[in-house]
Parts: C-alpha cells; sequence; structure tokens
C-alpha cells in the first residue's frame, strides 16, 4: 500500500488554493477545471454518434 | 361480495390506478423511440448510477463508523468511492439538467418530472453539505465553523446548528438522503408514465 502513498506527493496541498478572480466571480482553478469538463461533456454528447443508431435506423 | 362492493376497495381502486398509468409494458419498455438514441439521454441513467454507488459505499462507512474511514487502508479506500461517486452524480446530474432544460423536457404534462428533478438537486446540495461537516476531521470543523455564520445570518441556525455534529450526521445518513432517494423514484417513475418527451416540430411549434 505505502507506494500508493506516495502518489499524492504528485499533488502539493501544503500551498494556498489557486483561485480564478474575475470580476464578482471568484473560482477556485480546481472547481473552474470541473464546470470546463461538464461543458466538454454536453458538447460532447449532443454530437458524438451514438453507437447503434444507423443499425436501428435501417431496420425501421 | 358484490363486484360493486370489490370495485368500491381500496386495494381494487389503487391496483386499476397503478396499472392504468403504469403498465409492465411502460415500466419496463423494450423499444424507445430513435431520437433517444443520443448520448445526453445516458446522463440521467449515469447520475442513478452514481446515486448508487453513493449509497452501497454510504452503507459500508455507516457499518464500520469514522475510526474506520479514518485509520484502515481499505476504510480511506470507501470513502473515496463515496466521495468520487458523488463527483460523478453532480457532474452527471448538472450535464442532465443542461440537457433537460435546452430540450423544454417539461412540455406535454411533464412539469412534475422536471420539479422533482429540481427538488432532488437541491436535496442533493443539502446532503453533499452535511456530508462534508460530516467527516469528523480538521476539513469538517473548518467548513462548519465557516458555515455557521452564514447560516445563523439567516435565522435558520436555531433549528439547523451545522456545528452539532449528532444533527448534522442525521441529517446526512437519514433525512436528507431518504429524501433524495424517495424523488428519485418518483422523478424516474413520472419518466415511465409520461414517456420521454419528443422533439421540438420543425416548424418551431412548441406543443
Ligand atoms: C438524483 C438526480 C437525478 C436522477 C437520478 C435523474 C434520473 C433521470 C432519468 C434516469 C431520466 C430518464 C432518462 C433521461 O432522459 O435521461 C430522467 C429524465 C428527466 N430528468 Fe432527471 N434525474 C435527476 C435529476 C434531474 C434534475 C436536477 C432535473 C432538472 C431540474 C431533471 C429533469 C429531468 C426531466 C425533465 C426528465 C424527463 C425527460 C423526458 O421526459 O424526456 N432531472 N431523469
Amino acid at each position: 500500500m505505502a507506494y500508493l502513498w506516495s502518489l499524492a506527493a504528485l499533488i502539493p496541498l501544503n500551498n494556498y488554493g489557486h483561485y480564478i478572480h474575475w470580476g464578482v466571480i471568484d473560482i477556485s482553478v480546481a472547481n473552474f477545471i470541473v464546470v470546463v469538463l461538464m461543458i466538454i461533456a454536453f458538447v460532447a454528447a449532443l454530437f458524438l454518434p451514438f453507437p447503434g443508431r444507423s443499425r436501428r435506423k435501417e431496420s425501421r | 361480495m358484490s363486484t360493486a362492493e370489490i370495485d368500491r376497495q381500496w386495494t381494487t381502486r389503487l391496483r386499476k390506478r397503478a396499472t392504468g398509468h403504469l403498465p409492465p409494458e411502460k415500466l419496463l419498455p423494450d423499444t424507445q423511440p430513435a431520437y433517444v438514441s443520443s448520448w445526453i439521454y445516458v446522463f440521467g441513467v449515469t447520475t442513478l448510477a452514481a446515486l448508487m454507488m453513493v449509497i452501497l459505499s454510504g452503507i459500508i462507512l455507516a457499518i464500520r463508523g469514522p475510526q474506520w474511514w479514518h485509520s484502515s487502508a481499505i476504510g480511506h479506500f470507501v470513502n473515496s468511492t463515496h466521495l468520487w461517486s458523488v463527483e460523478i452524480f453532480f457532474f452527471a446530474m448538472i450535464v442532465h439538467l443542461w440537457g433537460k432544460f435546452f430540450m423544454a423536457a417539461w412540455r406535454g404534462g411533464r412539469s412534475l418530472t422536471w420539479v422533482t428533478g429540481v427538488v432532488t438537486f437541491l436535496a442533493s446540495v443539502g446532503t453533499a453539505f452535511t456530508g462534508y461537516v460530516s467527516q469528523t476531521n480538521f476539513d469538517s470543523q473548518w467548513i462548519s465553523t465557516q458555515a455557521k455564520d452564514g447560516i445563523n445570518a439567516t435565522g435558520a441556525g436555531s433549528i439547523f446548528n451545522v456545528l452539532n455534529l449528532g444533527q448534522m450526521l442525521m441529517w446526512h445518513i437519514v433525512l436528507l438522503p431518504l429524501a433524495a432517494v424517495l424523488l428519485t423514484a418518483i422523478h424516474v417513475l413520472m419518466v415511465r408514465v409520461k414517456g420521454v418527451v419528443p422533439p421540438f416540430e420543425e416548424n418551431g411549434a412548441t406543443k
């Protein structure tokens, strides 16, 4: 298990957090990344082809 | 007993109402309309799957208790499973919400589906918050001492005391999860009762 603990050393947690200040908006970099990932997931869900879609259309 | 009497029994009436609104083939359908084959429909089910993982890992945490989840390797693992399932739960729920917003999925008598979604979201935020203050570590002490000022300023602190660990833990593992799970059940049943909302008409009519 010990080697797993050393993985935690990859991310220094003893510093101050990083924040983005943009007018009235204050957001931590971590939260900002999550919001960006949600937007990417949303757009990808709209445009990526859904597996089996064409097959199902043919059988109709 | 006459048939009129049988028809008046509450068991008969309840069964007829339930099967009328939700016959088995509507509850567990074989096929879905063609427009449902899009990734955007996967996020509701992802939210549901993540919620199941949250409940399952939470049950294990409750069985073994704080000493265990703070000090053993497997306890840390289950604790992390609980946290990361919550992260996936909220991530998927928000993308799901955006999808339903842009589809205006409350159309055609589906407002209860939307509203149960909104209330589930609020209950989930409360569950997450009470979870953060129930960790029993420095993080939870920090969060609760920060939060008390905001909540006391609203006056709610007189009945909802974020510094009261016993109260917060009970909200986190009894009241709020119960509400979230019940609301989710109604939400998903409403989707089955009403069927998946059809796309907008091409001429822009909303229906
Ligand atoms: C615990 C959180 C939630 C779970 C587990 C959940 C689950 C689901 C599932 C499985 C479906 C059917 C499949 C789909 O269309 O994706 C659905 C549909 C729907 N959800 Fe949610 N949902 C949640 C939260 C929300 C929220 C926060 C909203 C919006 C405020 C929302 C609005 C809707 C609507 C309007 C539909 C109906 C779509 C239709 O009729 O086509 N849900 N939900």
